[in-house]
């Protein structure tokens, strides 16, 4: 009797060893169910109860990076089937650390809205005006060109919604218009010409004249300014550089006093139709054929996607370039996407659909590790976020710029494709030590947590 | 010199298609009355022609890449090149000049379709209403096309032998940096030939000269027992071959978009306006001179002092003229101004 009593009133080590277990737990239930209540009148569009989450794919659907665009939404609709559980899970497979379990998005089904762009910041701003608004989404994601990057970045940052941008190269997303609510995954003009330097200097020398061909708008500024930077550092001298008005479409004008510059190399800061169209004028204009000061005409392509090699045809075989990501790589996770993708779609994914699929996958997580929607959480899970297994080895999103940084791709077009898809050979894969920068060199701010 | 002469040579090329849209455009307007704001569309179908002429010379058999398991990836062995060797890539490779010949009666049906089962129901209605139904005509074909062909553009090489650049310079016995695509050569020759070919046929033919007795007076010529209507059909069938053909040749210089034929389209209005409403001479003239201008002076010397000028010069010409010569270089009387 005296030792059932005591055996109640005395607590055994295994008791306590129940009890300390059962009060560690506490508060990670209870805070994962309930940090969304208790935030629940402070943030955007906060799914709250609701059995679904929904996501915004803001991508150009017309226009002349339509193509592009549909790649993007491809890669969007993959990533939010695997995050529901269904196909083969793809990068969910790879990804480390993951706390993704296929169940969507702290429990909740993802589900999706989609915008046009059309490439144009007005439209991009009232497609994600709209998708906040009017669908409730708590994340938008997508766009083909820099321009609308920022501009949808700036909305974001307004409405309390993060953006997790698609293909953007300009410094300026994560330079001088950061924003808190702005996640790029892509790489920059800045990490491009620290990957193309040492090929360049190694392949044509360090007394070149080069004649720069830009796109007037932020990213060709940017990217003017960082491979003249890589390209005066190897001693190279800029004989000019011209910027030419986006889709100009005949660039006749402006190739033809390159004949007479003295320059013997032709940087050419175009992208999508403006890059197919510059280039294959400029081989007809005879410029891989000249000599000049004794020296092999040459043109460079900083930045190109297998999607522009298709639209360049044989003018881009043998040029060289940056890309952020390519389909051939041997790494399991590029190899586990490519699987999902092609088996789903038929063909490869591009960068643009690499990098979307890619932030998709983060900002789930992030949601997954935050234990919240909020995006205070979010954002403070994403920076400083350390990742593998994702195409581009190990990356991490830099906490004071929201910039990943990664390894880039040195790749020229291909002289003799295999096949229709075959189109780059990589030339050399840069470590990521190589193209990190000081946060602080393009100034900007990112701005206040809680808007 | 080689500067100017250069920029000559690059106005007179741009002069060219500018030209050849303006006077399909005009000559639908001298005639049918009807402003087409469709006609740049036919400019892009026309280079279609020869992305799609181009495909069926290329239709081949798939070397399929076993290694790769997930999707279908295959290198391309033409039909044409197993069958005939060297002879079927030659072939290929003259593809763009080739088109031409499916490009006529193609661009010939489908301008006569457009008139009939469009336009025609549009004479009487307003300017306003036949842009507007003209425009989103031109938004349909262009999906379209997009629809079939992607948004990118697609590479349309020139024919090997003339891919190079013409040394110019060399010829004339100035700088060995004076040089010009042969292709860009080949066709302005080309659009002084479609051009010369167009006037002919308007002042040496009796159906010619009918067609230019109904654009100056459609009620005489009706008088006198001729059905105005049915040469007017035929006339807008003539301008979308024209359009078509300049399409085709500037396919290797502008590899072709489903967007491409907006692109010229508004250049080409300004143009038509410049030149006179309804004066083909006046189309022809405009073309050429607002092709030098925006060349000239985009020059670096020029755009060092006023920056942004190769982007507005059509237009500022273009007010200038308007206000000292309201109806245009060659416009005449009557026309557009009721």
């Amino acid at each position: 009797m005296s030792k059932n009593k005591k055996d109640q009133n005395t607590i055994s080590r295994r008791d306590m060893l129940k009890t300390s277990a059962a009060l560690a737990a506490a508060p990670m239930f209870f805070t994962k169910g309930a940090y969304a209540g208790a935030h629940s009148k402070n943030f955007t569009n906060n799914p709250g109860s609701s059995s679904t989450v929904t996501l915004g794919f803001n991508v150009p659907q017309t226009g002349a990076y339509a193509d592009e665009g549909a790649d993007e939404l491809r890669a969007f609709k993959l990533a939010v089937k695997h995050l529901n559980g269904e196909g083969d899970s793809g990068m969910m497979n790879t990804m480390k650390p993951m706390n993704l379990t296929g169940n969507g998005i702290l429990g909740k089904k993802v589900t999706y809205v989609t915008g046009d762009t059309q490439t144009k910041s007005d439209a991009a701003r009232a497609s994600a005006k709209r998708m906040i608004e009017k669908d409730g989404v708590v994340m938008i994601s997508g766009g083909s060109s820099s321009g609308v990057a920022i501009a949808v970045q700036s909305l974001a940052q307004e409405a309390g919604v993060i953006f997790m941008a698609g293909l953007t190269h300009s410094n300026d997303t994560t330079g001088k218009d950061k924003r808190r609510y702005g996640f790029r995954h892509f790489f920059n003009a800045k990490m491009t010409g620290s990957a193309l330097g040492p090929v360049l200097k190694e392949e044509m020398g360090t007394e070149r004249n080069a004649y720069h061909l830009t796109s007037d708008y932020t990213w060709g500024w940017t990217q003017e300014e960082s491979i003249k930077e890589t390209t005066e550092g190897l001693g190279w001298n800029t004989t000019a550089t011209i910027r030419t008005p986006v889709g100009a479409g005949d660039f006749s004008q402006f190739i033809t006093p390159i004949l007479n510059s003295g320059a013997d190399t032709l940087i050419l800061n175009h992208y999508g139709k403006d890059m197919i169209n510059s280039l294959t004028q400029s081989v007809q204009f005879g410029l891989r054929d000249k000599m000049v000061n004794g020296k092999q005409f040459e043109i460079i392509v900083p930045l190109y996607s297998r999607l522009m090699a298709q639209g360049a045809g044989k003018n881009l075989q043998g040029i060289l370039g940056t890309t952020n990501w390519d389909w051939q790589l041997q790494d399991a996770g590029s190899k586990a996407f490519v699987k999902s993708f092609g088996t789903e779609y038929g063909f490869p994914p591009s960068m643009a659909a690499h990098t979307c699929y890619v932030q998709t996958l983060l900002y789930a997580n992030a949601c997954e590790s935050a234990g919240t929607f909020y995006p205070p959480e979010v954002i403070k899970q994403l920076e400083g976020f350390k990742f593998d297994g994702m195409g581009n080895g190990e990356t991490e999103y830099r906490a004071e710029d929201h910039q990943c940084f990664k390894d880039v791709l040195v790749v020229r077009g291909k002289a003799n494709p295999n096949t229709q898809f075959d189109l780059l050979d990589i030339v050399k894969e840069v470590p990521r030590s190589e193209v990190e920068y000081d946060a602080s060199i393009f100034g900007g701010e990112l701005g206040p947590y809680v808007v | 010199m080689d500067a100017v002469l250069i920029q000559l040579l690059n106005g007179l090329d741009k002069g060219a298609a500018y030209a050849l849209i303006a006077l399909g455009l005009t000559l639908v307007f001298g005639t049918l009355g009807v402003v087409n704001f469709a006609h740049g569309a036919l400019f892009m179908l026309g280079a279609f022609c020869a992305v799609t002429f181009q495909k069926i010379l290329t239709i081949s058999v798939q070397v399929i890449d076993p290694s790769i398991t997930f999707f279908t990836a295959y290198k391309e062995q033409p039909y044409l090149e197993t069958w005939f060797g060297d002879t079927g890539l030659a072939i290929i490779d003259y593809a763009v000049p080739l088109s031409i010949f499916m490009a006529i009666p193609v661009m010939l049906l489908i301008g006569l379709a457009m008139e009939r089962g469009l336009i025609r129901h549009f004479y009487k209605r307003t300017h306003a209403e036949q842009i507007l139904v003209t425009f989103g005509l031109a938004i349909v074909i262009q999906e379209v096309i997009r629809h079939f062909f992607g948004a990118n553009p697609i590479p349309m090489p020139p024919p090997d032998v003339v891919s190079s650049s013409a040394a110019i310079g060399t010829w004339l016995g100035l700088s060995d940096n004076l040089i010009y695509p042969w292709w860009r050569l080949i066709y302005l020759v080309f659009s002084l030939l479609v051009i010369g070919s167009v006037f002919a046929f308007l002042q040496l033919t009796t159906f010619g000269m009918v067609v230019r007795a109904g654009m100056f007076d459609r009620q005489m010529v009706g008088f006198l027992g001729i059905n105005v209507q049915r040469k007017f059909t035929i006339v807008f069938g003539l301008a979308s071959v024209v359009a078509g053909l300049a399409g085709v040749m500037y396919a290797p210089i502008l590899p072709p978009d489903y967007h491409m034929g907006m692109d010229f389209l508004v250049l080409s209005f300004v143009v038509v306006v410049v030149g006179g409403m309804g004066s083909l001479p006046g189309a022809v003239a405009a073309g050429f001179l607002l092709g030098i201008l925006q060349s000239f002076a985009s020059m670096t010397i020029v755009s060092q002092y006023l920056p942004g000028i190769d982007q507005i010069i059509i237009y500022l010409v273009a007010v200038i003229i308007l206000l000292t010569r309201p109806r245009g270089l060659m416009g005449r009387k009557g026309v557009m101004e009721d």
